[in-house]
């Protein structure tokens, strides 16, 4: 053992010296860590606002449309040359040449076939169908004269929101001096207006920009995420309960822990390609369909969802079971009586929290066929689909310009529905927190 | 203190009065593991009818272990092994057919620290007798709770705040609360581990008087750290030390006349 050294205990005086002499070091100790802290905060919040503001500015302009107005002269000749009728026959007409007539009234100077193609192509495509629709549903409309509003083609868009740089030689851009000429004789005219974007939340994908609408992938994931709640919840809640409260504490146990935390750790393409193995391949349903796609999300959010139900089961305090089972509550009614009141709120933010990351997960859905090019909204959780963040993936990937802001819009709808699904995460902590 | 051999040898034999005249719990060569851990070393005990019995000790002698063994509490814990014989009336209730939960509807319980279920007043009164189903109408329950909140003296207190949380009540209340609750349900004998440890003077000379009233009807095993409550409150005591039960008998003549050195040392502070 060591000599004692009374003499190490200093004095009062001594101490007092010594303390004050180190309280400035320490004082700066504390001041640097705390501008660390600043600074990574700083930084975070910088990366976020310089995220949103990039996104909002490209995508907001997507929300609106610009839309041409045309008289339109229902001539029987072009649309029903034999009068008969024929819903047929008036489905299959040739109603680009009731948008070419109007456009050619409208700038009578210009001949050739490539400028009056590239007149021609200022309208959306959708205008066709508009219009056959339009007829097919009243049949007497045809001889009439009608002023009508359609979409803008998208190039004919993007110089109206000022994405069109004219100072760019002409030959290296989309849109042409012409063009230019045209589009503000339309606008001149009062034949050009803005609007509220309602194809883009009403229809489907389309190789035409300006028709394109998020719409059928938004509903895709929608039926996706019922799929993964209505299977991981239960399944997750119920795995949690039996592990937290009845499973005997031995090896086995310890192994199947171990392998649901593993389980959550696993890269999500990994479960697209088992789903695709297992659902598409084995059980035979159907490829691109939501109900697959469900069902690969919910296997990857549930050990999400066990893990979240655990913690939150394991919160609960052990005199709440105690008083249960000291009343002669049976271990069911302990379970479903206290504990699982109790716990709920923490597990539905968890199974929230895991179902926000199911809704942004991208790379098993390519596993099992759903980047596919969906026109038509899906009606049941069986017809092809493809999901939101598989859409901005898609349009990510098209040339078009007016695809970027698209890409841009969906990404904000998406993350509108995160915020959501965090917020309610939030609100029903909150709501259901019980002090005790 | 030196536990030498010859006084740990000692310890084996019980001294005092076990036994009772008319028992409602008899407990015979009781012991207790956790895994490796001997807690509860051949306890014989009997707890009368209508009396009031405290065991005391110094902290992890085995007398909350003890109590637990009487309303098999202790199978809740995976590592807990419970041997001997105890019967409640008669009734080994360690035997298969035994169900623990009709078990503990017989042996009610209240815990150290208040543990009132984050509900109503009302609802944490009427969760006994709707889960065993005692009261076949809504007024015959409403009469059940407020006769059993009546008898735990807290109905004056609460009549008109039935549906606030049950944990909005100050810690006294709470815990007696918690004897409403647990007389709810008729209970044959009730627990009290402790009930009194989180509670201030006030609070406990409530709870304290409120068992001199319970003995009327139940009889009760309670654990208690304070050896002046031991004394205002049983008829009996129980000197646990070491898993042993070193001295049972009146509680006035433990006190002062212990019949065992370890329990005068304890009952004179010299440990403990």
């Amino acid at each position: 053992m060591a000599e004692i050294n009374r003499k190490a205990l200093k004095s009062a005086a001594e101490t007092r010296k010594l303390v004050e002499s180190s309280l400035r070091s320490r004082y700066a100790r504390e001041r640097r860590f705390q501008a660390y802290g600043i600074a990574a905060v700083v930084a975070s919040v910088a990366f976020v606002g310089f995220f949103f503001v990039t996104i909002i500015a490209q995508g907001h302009t997507a929300f609106f449309q610009t839309y041409v107005k045309l008289d339109i002269d229902f001539d029987p000749v072009v649309i029903d040359p034999e009068g008969g009728r024929e819903p047929q026959a008036l489905s299959s007409a040739n109603y680009q040449k009731l948008v070419k007539t109007s456009l050619e009234k409208l700038f009578p100077d210009v001949s050739g076939r490539s400028d009056k193609r590239t007149l021609n192509s200022m309208v959306s495509t959708g205008a066709i169908y508009e219009l056959r629709d339009m007829v097919l549903a009243d049949a007497s409309l045809i001889g009439k004269t009608r002023s009508l509003w359609f979409p803008a083609d998208d190039e004919l868009d993007m110089y109206f929101k000022g994405r069109v740089d004219v100072d760019v030689d002409e030959t290296s851009r989309r849109f042409n001096d012409k063009q230019v000429l045209w589009a503000e004789s339309l606008r001149e005219q009062g034949r050009i207006e803005k609007r509220f974007n309602t194809i883009f939340f009403t229809s489907g994908d389309s190789r035409d920009p300006e028709l394109s609408g998020i719409w059928a992938a938004a509903k895709g994931s929608f039926f996706m995420l019922l799929v993964t709640i209505v299977i991981a919840f239960p399944m997750g809640v119920a795995a949690a309960i039996y592990l937290e409260e009845f499973a005997p504490k031995n090896r086995w146990v310890d192994l199947i822990e171990v392998n649901i935390n593993n389980l959550a750790a696993v890269p999500s393409i990994i479960f697209g390609l088992l789903g695709l193995a297992v659902f598409i391949n084995f059980f035979s349903l159907p490829r691109s369909a939501p109900l697959v796609g469900g069902l690969v999300l919910a296997l990857m959010t549930m050990p999400t969802v066990i893990i979240a139900s655990r913690s939150a089961i394991k919160a609960v305090p052990p005199s709440i079971r105690k008083a249960a089972l000291g009343l002669g509550a049976s271990q069911v009614q302990t379970v479903t009586h206290h504990v699982l009141p109790l716990a709920l709120p923490g597990m539905l933010t968890g199974a929230i929290l895991g179902l926000a990351r199911a809704l942004g997960e991208t790379a098993p859905l390519l596993m099992i066929g759903m980047v596919a090019f969906i026109v038509d909204i899906p009606q049941t959780p069986l017809d092809p689909s493809s999901a939101l963040p598989v859409q901005i993936y898609l349009w990510a990937d098209s040339p078009e310009r007016a695809f970027v802001e698209r890409t841009s819009a969906a990404i904000i709808v998406l993350l509108a529905f995160l915020l959501l699904m965090n917020a309610a995460a939030v609100w029903l902590r909150s709501r259901f927190e019980r002090r005790w | 203190m030196s536990a030498d051999g010859s006084e740990l040898g000692e310890l084996r034999r019980t001294v005092g009065q076990p036994t009772v005249a008319d028992p409602i719990f008899t407990v015979r060569d009781c012991n207790v593991h956790y895994g490796d851990t001997h807690a509860i070393k051949d306890v014989s005990l009997d707890i009368g009818r209508g009396e009031v019995i405290s065991l005391i000790g110094p902290s992890g002698c085995g007398k909350s272990t003890f109590l637990r063994c009487l309303n098999r509490m202790n199978d809740t814990i995976d590592i807990a092994r419970v041997t001997g014989d105890i019967r409640l009336d008669g009734e080994d209730i360690y035997a298969r057919k035994v169900d623990p939960v009709l078990l503990r509807a017989r042996v009610g319980m209240v815990f150290q620290k208040p543990n009132p279920f984050p509900k109503s007043i009302y609802e944490n009164v009427a969760y006994g007798p709707r889960i065993h189903g005692l009261a076949r109408s809504r007024a015959e329950l409403d009469d059940i709770v407020y006769s059993s909140l009546d008898r735990a003296g807290l109905y004056g207190e609460v009549k008109d705040r039935m549906e606030e949380p049950g944990t909005a009540l100050s810690g006294g209340q709470q815990q007696r609360l918690c004897i409403a609750r647990t007389i709810s349900v008729n209970p044959e004998v009730i627990l009290m581990d402790e009930p009194c440890s989180a509670l201030d003077p006030i609070a406990t000379a409530k709870i304290e008087d409120l068992m001199e009233e319970l003995r009327e009807n139940f009889s009760i095993a309670i654990v208690t750290h304070s050896m002046q409550q031991a004394a205002r409150v049983s008829q009996r005591t129980a000197y646990f030390h070491l898993g042993y039960l070193v001295e049972v008998g009146e509680t006035n003549k433990v006190f002062t006349k212990p019949l065992h050195r370890l329990t005068e040392d304890y009952v004179t502070g010299r440990i403990g």
